[in-house]
This record gives C-alpha cells, sequence and structure tokens, in this order.
C-alpha cells in the first residue's frame, strides 16, 4: 500500500499556466459544427444577441444570412424568439455567455422552451470562472443547476472541443429543449469526440478511486490520476458531460468498483455534479463522496488559471482530496480489503 | 439656455478627459483584456459629470447628501476609474491593477469593492432600474440629492430599460438624468443594423421623459444639458449624447472591432502620440 500521506506541500506557487495538453477552441467546434448542419439541414436556424463572434455563431451567420437572426442586446426577446420560430417544427439554436442565457433569460428558457417543449438548443458560451477579467458578474457557476431543475431540459458540459462537436450533433438529432456550457478558453483534448445524451465515457480505468468531472476538470483530473499513479493509486476518471439524463449507472458501477468518489467541476459545490454524483450513491449505494467545486462564493477578475488556483480547482486541491479519499475509506482497493 | 463657462473650466475639463482617454488604453493594454471603444465614447461624459455636476465628496464617498451615478453599461469602468483617480477617489498608480486578481478595479465596476461606485453593473440593462430606485430613495427620504445613469445605446435593447424608462416617467422623477451614450455601435456592428434604435428621442419623449439630443463630446453641450434638466419639474430627463466610439484614437473611431478589443504595442504607442504624449 504505498503512500496514504499527501504529498509534501510546494515551497513556490505552482505556476499558473493553462494545461500542458494540446488544447483546442471548444466554441471554434461549435461554430463549424453548426455550419456543416446547416448545410445538412436547411430549415435550422440559428440566433444570437449582439455576441456573435464570441460565441462563433457568426460563422453559420455568414454562410446563412436568411436563416440568422442577431436580435441585438435582448436575451429575453431571442430566448422568446427562438421558441417561435421552433413552433413549426424547426431545430433552432440560440447562443449567448452563460451568465445570460442561464440566468438573464432564466424565465423565458424556462416558459417558453421548457413548459413549451419545444426543440430550442441553448449554446452557452463563457461559463465558469474561466472567463477571467470580466469578473464575478459575468462568471457564470450556477447555470448548471437553473438549466437542470427544468423540467425536460437536457442539459451537456463537454470536456473538450471534439465532444462539443459531437454534442451539437445530438442535439440537431434529437427533439426538445436542451442546454450546452461552453468557455471561453480552450480546454486540453481529452475524449475520443464521442458523445451519447445519457452516457459517460470512462476515460481511464481504475480501481482504487473514482474521479467524476465535467468541463475543464476532466483534463485535470486525467493530470492528478497520472499523479497518483506515480503514489501506487490507480485512479478511474469519468466524463460527466452529460448532466442531464445523468448516468446514474455509469456512478454507481464506479461506487461499487471503487469504493469512493472524488467530484470536480467548475461550478458552484452547492447544486452541481457534486450533488448530483452524492445524490445518486446515497440514495443506492452510498460510499464517500467528496466534492470539488467554486465555494458559495461570486468570482472576481483575474487571470483564468491564476482563479481556478484561487477557487480551489487546482491539481494541489486534487492530489490532498484524493489521499483524504483512500483515509475515508480506510483501505487502497476494494479488491485489497 | 447656453451657459458660459469660463475658459479655465473647459479647458479644465478638455485637460482632464485627455489624461482619461490615456489611461484607457495603458490600463486596457496592460489588462489585456476590457473595451475600450465604449470608454472612449463615454470619457466626456463621465468628466463633465465627475468635474462639473455631481455633488460628490472623494474624501467622503459616502456622505449622505451625496448625487448618485449610476454606470449602467458597466464595461467602461476603465473610464470611471481613471475619472475617479483624476478626481481622488483612489490613486493614480492604482489603475494599472485593471482586472487583476484582488483589485478593486474589477472588469465591471463593483460597488462592494471600491467606495465611490453606486452600484455593481456588468449585465446590461439593470443599472438604469437601480437608479429609478435610487431616485425613489431620495424622495422618500426628502433627500434632494439628484440620481444619474449612463446607458450604452446597444444597452437599450434590453427591454429592462424600457421597464425602466416607464417607470421612471410614472413616478415623475425629476431628480432623475440619463445620458444615453449613443455612438451608435454594440459588439457586433452598428445598432441600427442590428436592432434599430431611432428614432430613438421619439421614443424617450413617448415613454414620457424631457428628451434634449447633443453633441456628446461638446462641454458646453453637456453642461447645458446638465442645467437644463434640473429646471424640469415632474420627469426626468434624457439625454442623448451623440457620441464616437473609440474617440480621439483614430484607428478606434467609428470601429466595433475596439468594443472589447485592447490596444496592441504598437497601437498604445500610436494612440498614446495621437493623445499627446509617448507612453
Ligand atoms: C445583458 C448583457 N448582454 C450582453 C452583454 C455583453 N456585452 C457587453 S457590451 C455589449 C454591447 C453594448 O453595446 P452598447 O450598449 O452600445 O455599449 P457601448 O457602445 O457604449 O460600449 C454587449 C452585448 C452584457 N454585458 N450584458
Ligand atoms: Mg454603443
Amino acid at each position: 500500500m504505498a503512500a496514504l500521506v499527501p504529498p509534501t506541500p510546494a515551497t513556490t506557487p505552482p505556476p499558473a499556466a493553462a494545461p500542458a495538453r494540446r488544447t483546442e477552441s471548444l466554441r471554434d467546434a461549435y461554430g463549424k459544427t453548426l455550419v456543416e448542419l446547416g448545410k445538412e439541414d436547411p430549415t435550422m436556424a440559428v440566433l444570437d444577441a449582439d455576441l456573435s463572434g464570441s460565441t462563433r455563431t457568426a460563422l453559420f451567420g455568414k454562410q446563412f444570412p436568411d436563416r440568422y437572426f442577431n436580435v441585438g442586446v435582448a436575451e429575453q426577446n431571442m430566448m422568446g424568439i427562438a421558441a417561435g420560430l421552433a413552433t413549426g417544427g424547426r431545430c433552432v439554436f440560440a447562443s449567448t455567455f452563460a451568465v445570460f442565457a442561464a440566468g438573464l433569460a432564466y424565465n423565458t428558457v424556462r416558459q417558453s422552451l421548457g413548459y413549451n417543449r419545444l426543440n430550442v438548443k441553448v449554446v452557452a458560451t463563457h461559463g465558469g470562472l474561466t472567463v477571467g477579467g470580466d469578473g464575478g458578474t459575468h462568471q457564470m457557476l450556477e447555470d448548471v443547476a437553473l438549466m437542470r431543475s427544468i423540467p425536460g431540459m437536457s442539459v451537456v458540459v463537454p470536456a473538450d472541443a471534439p465532444e462539443t462537436a459531437a454534442a451539437t450533433r445530438t442535439f440537431h438529432a434529437s427533439y426538445g429543449p436542451a442546454y450546452m456550457r461552453l468557455s471561453r478558453e480552450s480546454f486540453p483534448v481529452v475524449t475520443d469526440g464521442k458523445f451519447q445524451l445519457g452516457h459517460f465515457g470512462v476515460l481511464r480505468d481504475g480501481k482504487d478511486l473514482t474521479y467524476a468531472a465535467n468541463g475543464i476538470m476532466v483534463g485535470r483530473a486525467l493530470d492528478a490520476a497520472d499523479e497518483m499513479a506515480k503514489s501506487g493509486v490507480d485512479v478511474r476518471v469519468v466524463n460527466c458531460s452529460s448532466m442531464k439524463p445523468f448516468d446514474n449507472h455509469t456512478i454507481l458501477r464506479a461506487a461499487q468498483e471503487t469504493g469512493a468518489i472524488l467530484t470536480m467541476e467548475e461550478h458552484t459545490v452547492l447544486t452541481g455534479l457534486g450533488a448530483a454524483v452524492a445524490t445518486a450513491t446515497s440514495e443506492r449505494y452510498p460510499v464517500p463522496v467528496r466534492r470539488i467545486g467554486t465555494p458559495d462564493l461570486f468570482g472576481e477578475s483575474g487571470d483564468p488559471w491564476k482563479l481556478m488556483e484561487k477557487y480551489g480547482l487546482s491539481q494541489e486541491r486534487i492530489l490532498a482530496e484524493s489521499f483524504e479519499m483512500l483515509k475515508l475509506r480506510g483501505t487502497k482497493g476494494r479488491e485489497g480489503a | 439656455m447656453a451657459g458660459t463657462y469660463s475658459p479655465e473650466t473647459l479647458a479644465e475639463l478638455e485637460r482632464v478627459a485627455l489624461e482619461v482617454r490615456r489611461n484607457v488604453l495603458r490600463m486596457t493594454h496592460k489588462a489585456g483584456s476590457g473595451h475600450p471603444g465604449g470608454s472612449l465614447s463615454c470619457t466626456d461624459l463621465l468628466t463633465a459629470l465627475y468635474f462639473h455636476e455631481l455633488r460628490v465628496d472623494p474624501k467622503n464617498p459616502r456622505w449622505p447628501g451625496r448625487d448618485r451615478f449610476v454606470l449602467s453599461k458597466g464595461h467602461a469602468a476603465p473610464a470611471l476609474y481613471s475619472v475617479m483617480a483624476e478626481k481622488g477617489f483612489l490613486p493614480k498608480e492604482e489603475l494599472s491593477t485593471l482586472r487583476e486578481l484582488g483589485s478593486r478595479l474589477q472588469g465591471h465596476v463593483d460597488a462592494g469593492k471600491l467606495p465611490g461606485i453606486e452600484a455593481s453593473t456588468g449585465c446590461l440593462g439593470q443599472g438604469i432600474s437601480m437608479a429609478v430606485g435610487m431616485a425613489l430613495d431620495a424622495r422618500l427620504a426628502k433627500r434632494d440629492s439628484r440620481v444619474y445613469a449612463v446607458l450604452g445605446d446597444g444597452e437599450c435593447q434590453e427591454g429592462e430599460t424600457w421597464e425602466a424608462f416607464m417607470a421612471g416617467a410614472h413616478f415623475k422623477l425629476d431628480n432623475l438624468t440619463a445620458i444615453i451614450d449613443r455612438n451608435g455601435i454594440e459588439t457586433d456592428g452598428t445598432t441600427e443594423e442590428i436592432m434599430a434604435l431611432e428614432p430613438l428621442a421619439d421614443k424617450t419623449r413617448a415613454f414620457g421623459w424631457h428628451t434634449l439630443v447633443v453633441d456628446g463630446h461638446s462641454f458646453p453641450a453637456l453642461l447645458d444639458a446638465f442645467a437644463e434638466a434640473k429646471t424640469v419639474k415632474g420627469r426626468p430627463t434624457m439625454i442623448i449624447a451623440k457620441t464616437v466610439k473609440g474617440k480621439s484614437v483614430s484607428f478606434m473611431e467609428n470601429k466595433a472591432a475596439y468594443h472589447g478589443k485592447p490596444p496592441s504595442s504598437e497601437e498604445l504607442q500610436k494612440g498614446l502620440r495621437e493623445l499627446g504624449v509617448e507612453n
């Protein structure tokens, strides 16, 4: 049984650098996929609210100006118009920043899309802390919770650009209101670019502990799992991109086979992935669950990677929590018990 | 009702505005992000307010009898911070911390961090509603202080602004003056191409506001408009200030591209030279 002791604390703070793996823009992947879908489906329409360069819907607008509507700085109006456009059976995508899509326009999404059960796909960019300089007003940390709470709404937090492209296609191919959260920053490429609603990918098998992560935290989970392997701890990494429908099966299997789950998300720890995993396990197969996410605080301006450190979404914190969890379990692996 | 303003008064306003414009370029360049275009377009508005109109005390920013100012277009934070630094609300050296972790100078103005900021904004459309509430508060408290708000023109596409306009007139808030920074440009292009606002003055008039359309880069015109607003009884005043986005920096003027893009190193040099300094 290898190190159950936490690694010696770093004397110098870890460098505030972007992750080392190859990174790609989720927004670019979304914009390009919209153009492909626009060619395949001549009825599909796209809307934006004066952020078309940032969300990348401008790419669609350039190719298909007749089916593209930039409604100005008016997010509630955008969601309502999107819903109206969808009443004729059309698939409609609507984009803006997460804080405006899920926050400002919440009730329009709830009623016009959700309650009306219309085929509108809300794809929001600039979710989470990594928005950086714009600060706390723009760093949306509650969107997944808000959107998951709407009955019938699918919710996806992709881990990388290939998964974003795949999820965009899945949205188009399936009926009903849906929300996807993208980010301003590029993320490391970690998936094989396959996506299925209601299904979590196991990106790394392991038997001692499970990391359940989504969004940017998936790459960080894989890095941390590599680090833990050096101490002889075999960590499973699950990509929980399909926040709704939620893949209870994969989580419960991880609980049974690894005995403990550490969750990580760039979202308030109160009501996101961690809460969902804790709910799923406590009801059916209780095991120790610990949650890494942003504390019950608003964000603030700063370099995205420094913010991630400050709000506890760091490698150091993941490793420290991992060793704590192994202690909680009191044993290295289930099989070795 | 044109007033006469001494050459010294006007020269001082010009001096402050020039320094503010330089700082807008320096700050957004150093931060590597931020909104220079809409900061430069409202620089003269903010300078006129803080250096001629608002009754505020930088040494005592929470003095209850002060006038209230709300920057509804919170992304013009660099301009407001610079004006406030000139006025003495914060040390000028602090300006270089814009958007840094731990700074009081958040990317969008933050009332919890910097004394003198009356309302945290950033999500467009909300500041003007808060200004209506502040004007009601002043009335209820029998305080003779006035409330001022600066809005973007793109911001006026938000439904909430019109709800606030309705309320300001409904409550007969003659202690409220709103100024729309009518630079004609939002993020993605011109307001008239994206979601037309015109005839804007007719609309705010129809909503019950005493409406003035003025040159937003002329200090005498702005000061006259502020003075007129104070004489109006029974309704709020809307000043539609015709401005140029990116004003005074040639390559930024009227360019949507510089809405949210800071100047590069070369652009900073070029811009500062146009503003009469080397760095
Ligand atoms: C509710 C909301 N939607 C979108 C944004 C993103 N955004 C920031 S500035 C801006 C354009 C604003 O245009 P305008 O009001 O004309 O600003 P100005 O030209 O004065 O800079 C947009 C869409 C925001 N801050 N708030
Ligand atoms: Mg504008």
